[in-house]
């Protein structure tokens, strides 16, 4: 089943059998690819087209942002420097002849989904996740409260939140709800000593402000245990790490349940998480400085505001953790409030897709439904032939970079597997960059910077860590 | 000993392909003093390549060097768990030095992780560790035949 005898395939094993006999059969043709989203998802589909197709593949790969590379750029932290490294592969595939970049182009807007279809064998949505999860929760509209994805686009100079109106000179207690990455990413920018972030490529506006933050207290809270907090290790440590800051966490909020047990025994990154976090409770004997709190087991009920409609405080009620019918646990109120004084209050619950016309969206999942990168018709089970998805909205905004080479792995081969069945662009069907030009619209192309060729070319492909 | 790891029910299609990529296995010259013999396993097509890798490189280098499939998003540079590799045989595996608590805290994030997981970029080529054999897992392994669907992470 797995390897069909008979087949002398060379080392690229099956895919590659799917390949020759499609390239022979089109006779040397092209397969017009066109990409939605320059973000990991992108570009990492790309990568598969070129790697599988050979010589025959085309993709265009678009952008709302003249720059590319998505959220390695607007969301990876700027104290994560080489996480960013990823950069140099997508740069060396937006090098590659078979590929072309359009920037600033926003699909819906400057170019309807429908239209491309037309121009292109198949396109593929890879444009993630720009927006989020709301709190949901009174107060939400008030002065001061933002989602940490604004937070985030504000410190990496997202051109769409880099006005954001906050002045940390005035803030001294930034309370983030959320138990993620992201949330510990925010804290982490908001307590480390500025000079340690002056070496970055964090944006100069940001930069200014942390020089002169009044930030004291950070408090990050999540509505479940220690134990199903969704940060990683990594990213914990370098919080326990921060010169200068105490981490404090109420020792009654460590203390597990049988079912944690359960779940530690069957995930080592959690063991290790926790012991992480009961080992820093011991070791902490930093009594100056900067706090981080960590509140696990509290959901948010409400904000509060002054006179002037800024945020000072949250309420909070105290949960327990029960165990639901499919064995996970989950968090049911006590009745038990809390208030906690707060000047900014960041959410961080989650990222989610926007639904682009043209294209079905579910909106309870918050995806674009697919099976395996194939997406399906509106209310139906069947495949729409042509469409696909990578990344964020197909799967949902879960995961690290590399889960997306996987991903695009799957969803390039379902376009391979399709291939000889998808309509080909009209013969006098203009390309994207005629369309562009008709509709005036101010593409960005070759946004690759012939003084970083160079740089990369000089640089090691591995450099020893 | 070398399938560690595996599901039962991955085990016979994957000695079939193993049996039929011997066929096109690659083997490079015969290992000097200065270098040692690693065979890469690819779980994503099956192929299985041999290589001579110099004393001291590690093996996200040796793959990108004999254009063996193995990534490396963040260069070598620990921040990521793209270069997964699983080394097959536990003594051998048992000889390399621990992995750190970075490298810990990366593999924490790999597809597939087993007791003998590491990131290639953190293994160095040493003289005991001469005939070694890693697998790389791959979540996507024959998708375009059978419909092979990965179990969630």
């Amino acid at each position: 089943m797995l390897f069909r005898s008979g087949r002398k395939l060379g080392d690229t094993a099956t895919l590659g059998a799917l390949l020759c006999s499609f390239v022979t059969k089109r006779s040397e043709s092209t397969l017009k690819v066109c990409v939605v989203g320059s973000g990991p998802a992108g570009f990492y589909t790309t990568a598969q087209i070129l790697k599988q197709l050979g010589s025959t593949a085309r993709v265009d790969i678009l952008d709302r942002l003249p720059t590319p590379f998505g959220l390695v750029r607007s969301g990876v932290a700027p104290d994560h420097p080489d996480t960013k490294n990823v950069i140099n592969q997508y740069t060396q595939i937006g090098l590659d002849s078979r590929v072309s970049y359009f920037g600033n182009v926003t699909v819906g807007t400057d170019v309807q989904l429908s239209r491309l279809r037309r121009l292109y064998h198949a396109v593929v949505l890879a444009y993630g996740a720009e927006s989020n999860i709301q709190l949901k929760v009174p107060g939400e509209d008030l002065h001061g409260v933002y989602s940490a994805r604004q937070f985030v686009w504000w410190y990496n100079a997202h051109p769409d939140h880099r006005n954001l109106p906050i002045d940390l000179s005035k803030i001294r207690r930034v309370a983030i709800f959320g138990m993620g990455n992201v949330a510990l990413d925010c804290a982490r920018v908001l307590l480390q000593p500025p000079p340690r972030l002056g070496t970055t490529d964090i944006a100069e506006h940001a930069l200014r402000q942390l020089r002169d933050s009044a930030v004291e207290r950070v408090d990050i809270i999540g509505r479940r245990g220690p134990v199903q907090a969704s940060f990683t290790a990594k990213e914990l440590r370098e919080l326990l790490k921060l010169e200068g800051v105490r981490v404090v966490v109420d020792p009654d909020q460590l203390r597990v349940t049988e079912t944690d047990e359960v779940e530690m025994k069957a995930s080592r990154a959690k063991r290790r998480i926790f012991d992480i976090m009961k080992s820093s409770l011991d070791a902490s004997s930093n009594t100056s400085g900067r706090q981080l709190h960590l509140h696990f087991l509290r959901t948010l009920k409400g904000i509060q505001g002054d006179e002037q409609g800024a945020v000072s405080s949250l309420q909070l009620e105290r949960n327990e953790l029960r165990t639901a019918a499919d064995g996970s646990q989950r968090p049911a109120g006590t009745g038990e409030m809390e208030h906690l004084p707060a000047d900014l209050v960041l959410g961080s619950i989650g990222y989610r897709c926007n639904p682009l016309e043209g294209a079905p969206f579910d909106e309870r999942r918050g995806i674009i439904p697919n099976r395996g990168g194939r997406v399906l018709q509106a209310g139906s089970s069947e495949p729409d032939p042509g469409l696909y998805v990578a990344g964020w909205v197909k799967r949902g905004p879960t995961g690290i970079i590399g889960t997306n080479l996987t991903d695009a792995q799957e969803t390039v081969a379902a376009i391979l597997q399709d291939a000889q069945s998808l309509s080909a662009p009209a013969d006098d069907a203009p390309s994207l960059q005629q369309v562009l030009q008709e509709s005036g619209v101010q593409a960005v192309s070759g946004a690759y910077d012939s003084s970083l060729v160079h740089n990369l070319q000089q640089k090691d492909r591995c450099p020893q860590p | 000993m070398w399938l560690y790891g595996l599901t039962v029910d991955m085990l016979q299609p994957l000695l079939s392909l193993r049996h039929a990529f011997n066929y096109f296995s690659t083997t490079s010259s015969p290992s000097a003093d200065d270098s040692i013999q690693v065979t890469f396993f690819d779980e994503k097509d099956g192929s299985e390549t041999t290589v001579a890798v110099p004393l001291g490189e590690n093996l996200l280098e040796a793959a990108h060097n004999n254009e063996i499939d193995l990534e490396g998003a963040c260069e070598g540079s620990l921040a990521c768990s793209t270069c997964h590799v699983i080394v097959q045989d536990p003594d051998l595996y048992a000889k390399l030095p621990e992995p750190d608590d970075d490298e810990n805290d990366m593999l924490d994030l790999a597809y597939g992780l087993t007791e003998t997981s590491r990131l290639g970029c953190q293994v160095l080529a040493t003289k005991e560790l001469d005939g070694m054999k890693v697998r790389i897992p791959s979540a996507t392994r024959n998708f375009a035949v059978d419909g092979y669907v990965p179990k969630p992470h």
